[in-house]
């Protein structure tokens, strides 16, 4: 039969612990290894042009004499002195940008993840495959879509749409190209993707039991959304703002191709400084300046929505 | 004792071919959390052994530890004659099956059962695949993917998985949790049905004291790190030796007594202004005259009369005076919660043979059993230990 | 009464054509690229319509060195792809199974690209090639490449990786599998979706990338966006909307052939 007896607790026992040994040693080594070449690369081509690029900033010099370390600070004061206008721009229309994303992508992201029922992979396609065709390609094709003599510019204008639109600055009177509205409407259309997948992803989640419910408790359905849904959905909403924004703030293509020199933002400046200036220090120092406020704006957003799972 | 790669097709093998598994001081520490304390431990071979206990008693750590998933603190392992203790799983006699089965989603039935095979280098599994697939019967099945089987068939599935390699022990991890009460009934006798067929040493763990007493010779209870009391399922229910046993495996109750004298073979306590006896061989305290006791007594060995009936109940019987508080008819027996003055909540089962219609909630009864299914347990314990709170 | 019915029918369906029309938007300029890859347009741009040809459609690689722009970028995606992957995948896995001290700052420098305008990247690691002296091209592409990838893989695999039951790995050392074996049979397989959408999605950020390329492209080194964006500047030939297209439908394809294949592989099992 079964024999036993326990030990009283804290008694020595007569066999010595097992050693850790050397493989237990070779095997904590191993998540290091693993991470090796991949944040090696981070290290190199990600955070040292990073700290490069904010020792450029400080420099002064030329391309023909050399850069040197100087602490020319006044690079930072007069840049945003002379472009100031410009990041105000960008983050204006990367601001009405995402909001624009966020109010046409819920609707499609709630339609798929709960309406679409065996339509859902269909549609999924539709909204991803886009994405294929180069965008640039895509952002020209709005020219076509939006050029003086097409059908949106002739309905708005028939229907006096523009006259008030111009009022407000948003276009000017007889075309809608080259104005603000064109822009912002190719910031929109270039991340809503970027806003659709993390909405949809949260919103699939949500268990359709729990609308019952909320209905079954005596909620209206626009109610049950505004408790239920919406809340649960938050961190899609917050990860598919952020995907959003970020990236709308520092584009420069959509101005370059759908704008004119007066709807030019931050992006522009910093590509003209770099790739046809030749101003390194400026550049370095206006970019620096767009990612410190974008990492303000981005910090001060995630407390305020209060979620921390973006990852 | 090797394992034997070549080893015969016949899934019924020889009926001695389980190992022994003795476990020697061992213990396990996270930090500052004891989950197993040091404990030793001899599982013989071939036997049907349970590790019974709440969750969190340190039972699925000791099952990890035969297995080589968890490193021991201290101690040592040993299977049949060899010290595994340094041995990673893959090179243990040993198979397990896990907690929610954790079958390959990627592999079908018939690639999940041949994995271990395979692992070893056998190159003609097939004629022990499909062998093994007949005795858990899914024979019919060898190409479904795990996800497209019911609960049940996952289950043998991972059975079929540890059992094809010849394990000289194999461990079940709450094998049977995540089925539903007829489904499991109906695995725990194939179960051992299994196990009676192969002779292999089962070590199982489990929470749930009725599937340990069905299917186990030796049931040890764990508790806190430790092994509270062990033997085959009768004498642990007939014999706990503490609360928390008498407690945790099916109900007792408990009545906080005082020695008075002995006679003959037995104890004579006191309770209140009543009288019982206690065999002093069922005694897991030895108490002196005048030092408390617990006594107990399971719900089915007592027999209710009404009040008025009080004269017919023989002499010789323990006897304990109360008023019923509850009573539910459950088919088979029924019931009742009966308040006596010194022991509060006591639970009477009675079968439904003649049943007393004056039974009902608020009447006078006498409660009454035969002395020698008494048992004593030391009353420095905690008397509501083991309890299953509702 | 109808009419009642009829609105109350639109009301409950008004989130169902907000959705229909957020599709419309976001088709439309594809519909667009495809009709006009059939237009002969009047002069040098192809933004209004003029009349029908399949010239662009029989004559695809006409145009200057808009294949040999689209030969570059497919290379730089596929090496961009198998290097990100490679390096992602690794670092993934020990996010997703390790225990070690430094985890915290290797989330965060793995979240930190896709948490920074292209731009900023782009222009600090030009800076930095620029003053190394690097001769700007082929390779500072990739490198560029690899590096903005990378963040896309690791987060797709640990997200497999982290779903993945530990007792399958556990399971599979109880049946004599060794820790290599342990991994080729049970975790490679089953973290491998994971590892394809990563892939996936590196390629298709290679390949349609600008910004970054721009700032980081010699001059004889021209991806096909970077065409696209020159052409923009001189004028538009037709043939870039043929290559969209083609694109287009290559992934369409690509879509629906893995769900036919995982609809039969479903079926036969």
């Amino acid at each position: 039969m079964a024999a036993i007896s326990t030990a009283p607790a804290g008694a020595p026992t007569e066999t010595p612990p097992v050693p850790p040994g050397r493989a237990a040693r070779r095997r904590k080594l191993v998540p290091y290894w693993l991470l090796l070449p991949g944040i090696l690369w981070l290290l190199v081509f990600f955070v040292a042009p990073m700290v490069y690029q904010a020792s450029t900033s400080v420099q002064t010099g030329s391309l023909e004499t050399g850069y040197q370390v100087t602490w020319h600070l006044a690079t930072y004061w007069d840049a945003f002195k002379e472009y100031d206008l410009f990041y105000l721009r960008s983050l204006i229309y990367a601001g009405i940008a995402t909001v624009l994303c966020l109010a046409i992508g819920y609707p499609l992201a709630y339609t798929i993840a709960f309406k679409a029922g065996r339509w859902r992979n269909v549609l999924l396609v539709m909204v991803i495959a886009p994405f294929f065709t180069s965008f640039l390609i895509r952002t020209l094709a709005w020219k076509t879509i939006l050029a003086d003599d097409g059908i949106v510019v002739s309905v708005l204008d028939k229907l006096h749409i523009l006259n008030a639109t111009a009022a407000i600055g948003l276009t000017s009177s007889d075309r809608v190209l080259a104005t603000p509205l064109a822009v912002v409407c190719g910031l929109t259309y270039n991340f809503l993707p970027f806003m659709i997948l993390p909405l949809y992803t949260s919103l699939e989640r949500i268990d359709p039991r729990l609308h019952e419910a909320a209905g079954d408790l005596y909620a209206r359905p626009f109610t049950t959304f505004r408790k239920v849904t919406f809340p649960i959905s938050l961190p899609g909403v917050v990860a598919g703002t952020l995907l959003t924004f970020i990236p709308a703030s520092g584009d420069y293509i959509n101005a370059e191709l759908l704008g004119s020199p007066s709807e030019q933002m931050i992006g522009n400046v910093i590509q003209s400084k770099f790739l046809t200036v030749l101003d390194y220090p400026t550049a370095a120092a206006l970019s620096f300046m767009l990612m410190a406020v974008i990492l303000v704006i981005v910090s001060v957003y995630i407390r305020k929505a209060g979620t921390e799972e973006l990852v | 004792m090797t394992q034997q790669t070549t080893a015969p097709a016949e899934p019924q093998a020889s009926a001695a071919s389980g190992g022994a598994v003795t476990l020697t001081g061992i213990s396990k520490t996270w930090g500052d959390f004891t989950a197993v304390q040091p404990l030793d431990l001899t599982i013989p071979e071939g036997s049907f052994f349970a590790l019974l206990g709440a969750s969190g008693c340190g039972k699925t750590t000791t099952l990890r530890m035969i297995a080589g998933l968890e490193e021991p603190t201290a101690g040592t392992v040993r299977i049949g004659d060899q010290d595994v203790t340094g041995l990673p799983p893959h090179k243990r006699p040993v198979n397990t099956v896990f907690q929610n089965y954790a079958l390959f989603p990627h592999l079908d039935v018939y690639e999940n059962v041949a994995f271990g095979l395979r692992r070893r280098g056998i190159k003609s599994v097939k004629k022990q695949v499909e062998d093994m697939l007949e005795l858990v019967e899914l024979g019919h099945l060898p190409r479904r993917k795990p996800h497209q089987l019911s609960g049940g068939q996952q289950q043998r599935v991972a059975v079929a998985r540890a059992l094809i390699n010849r394990p000289q022990v194999l461990l079940l991890d709450e094998p049977l949790g995540a089925l539903d009460l007829k489904l499991r009934r109906q695995m725990q006798l194939e179960l051992k049905r299994i196990q009676t067929e192969v002779g292999i040493t089962f070590v199982h763990v489990t929470h749930d004291q009725e599937e340990a007493m069905t299917m186990a010779d030796t049931i040890a209870v764990m508790n806190a790190g430790r092994i509270e009391q062990l033997g085959a399922p009768a004498d642990l229910y007939e014999n706990p030796t503490s609360t928390f046993v008498a407690n945790f495996l099916g109900q007792s109750n408990l009545i906080e007594a005082q020695v008075t004298g002995s006679s003959g073979d037995d104890l004579l306590l006191s309770v209140g202004d009543g009288r019982l006896t206690l065999p002093t061989a069922r005694s897991a305290a030895t108490a002196q005259i005048g030092d408390k006791v617990l006594a107990g007594v399971r719900p089915e060995k007592i027999s209710i009369a009404h009040a008025d009936d009080a004269a017919t109940v023989p002499d010789g019987r323990n006897k304990i005076t109360g008023r019923i508080i509850d009573a539910s008819f459950i088919g088979v027996s029924t019931q009742y919660v009966v308040n006596s003055p010194w022991c509060p909540e006591f639970a009477v089962f009675a079968q439904n043979v003649e049943r007393d219609t004056r039974l009902t909630p608020g009447t006078e009864v006498v409660l009454h059993w035969n002395p020698a299914h008494t048992f004593g347990l030391d009353a420095t314990q905690d008397i509501e230990a083991g309890e299953v709170s509702a | 009464m109808i009419v009642l019915n009829w609105l109350h029918w639109i009301r409950r369906h008004l989130v169902v054509f907000a959705a229909i029309a957020a599709l419309f938007y976001m088709t439309i300029p594809n519909v667009i690229v495809l009709i006009f890859s059939f237009n002969q347009p009047k002069g040098r741009f192809n933004y209004s319509w003029n009349h029908f040809s399949l010239d662009a459609w029989t004559h695809p690689c006409d145009v200057g060195d808009m294949c040999t722009s689209v030969s570059l970028s497919l290379q730089i995606a596929v090496l961009a792809t198998i290097g990100a992957t490679i390096l992602g995948t690794m670092v993934a896995f020990a996010l997703a199974r390790y225990r070690f001290r430094g985890r915290a700052p290797v989330t965060g420098l793995i979240w930190l690209p896709m948490a920074m305008p292209e731009i900023v990247m782009g222009a600090s690691l030009g800076t930095l090639f620029l003053n190394m002296r690097i001769q700007f091209g082929f390779w500072t592409i990739l490198i560029a490449h690899i590096m903005f990838c990378l963040s896309f893989v690791v987060t797709a695999v640990k997200a497999r990786v982290m779903s993945m039951d530990p007792r399958l790995e556990q399971a599979a050392q109880d049946l004599y599998a060794t820790p290599t074996q342990t991994f080729l049979r049970v975790t490679l397989p089953i973290a491998a979706p994971g590892i394809a959408a990563g892939a996936l999605l590196s390629f298709a950020i290679s390949i349609d990338d600008f910004i970054i390329t721009q700032f980081n492209a010699g001059p004889s080194t021209v991806t096909f966006p970077m065409f696209v964006w020159g052409a923009a500047q001189k004028g538009l030939p037709v043939q870039v909307n043929v290559i969209g297209t083609l694109m287009f439908l290559v992934a369409v394809l690509c879509v629906v052939a893995g769900q036919l294949l995982g609809r039969t592989r479903k079926a036969r099992s």
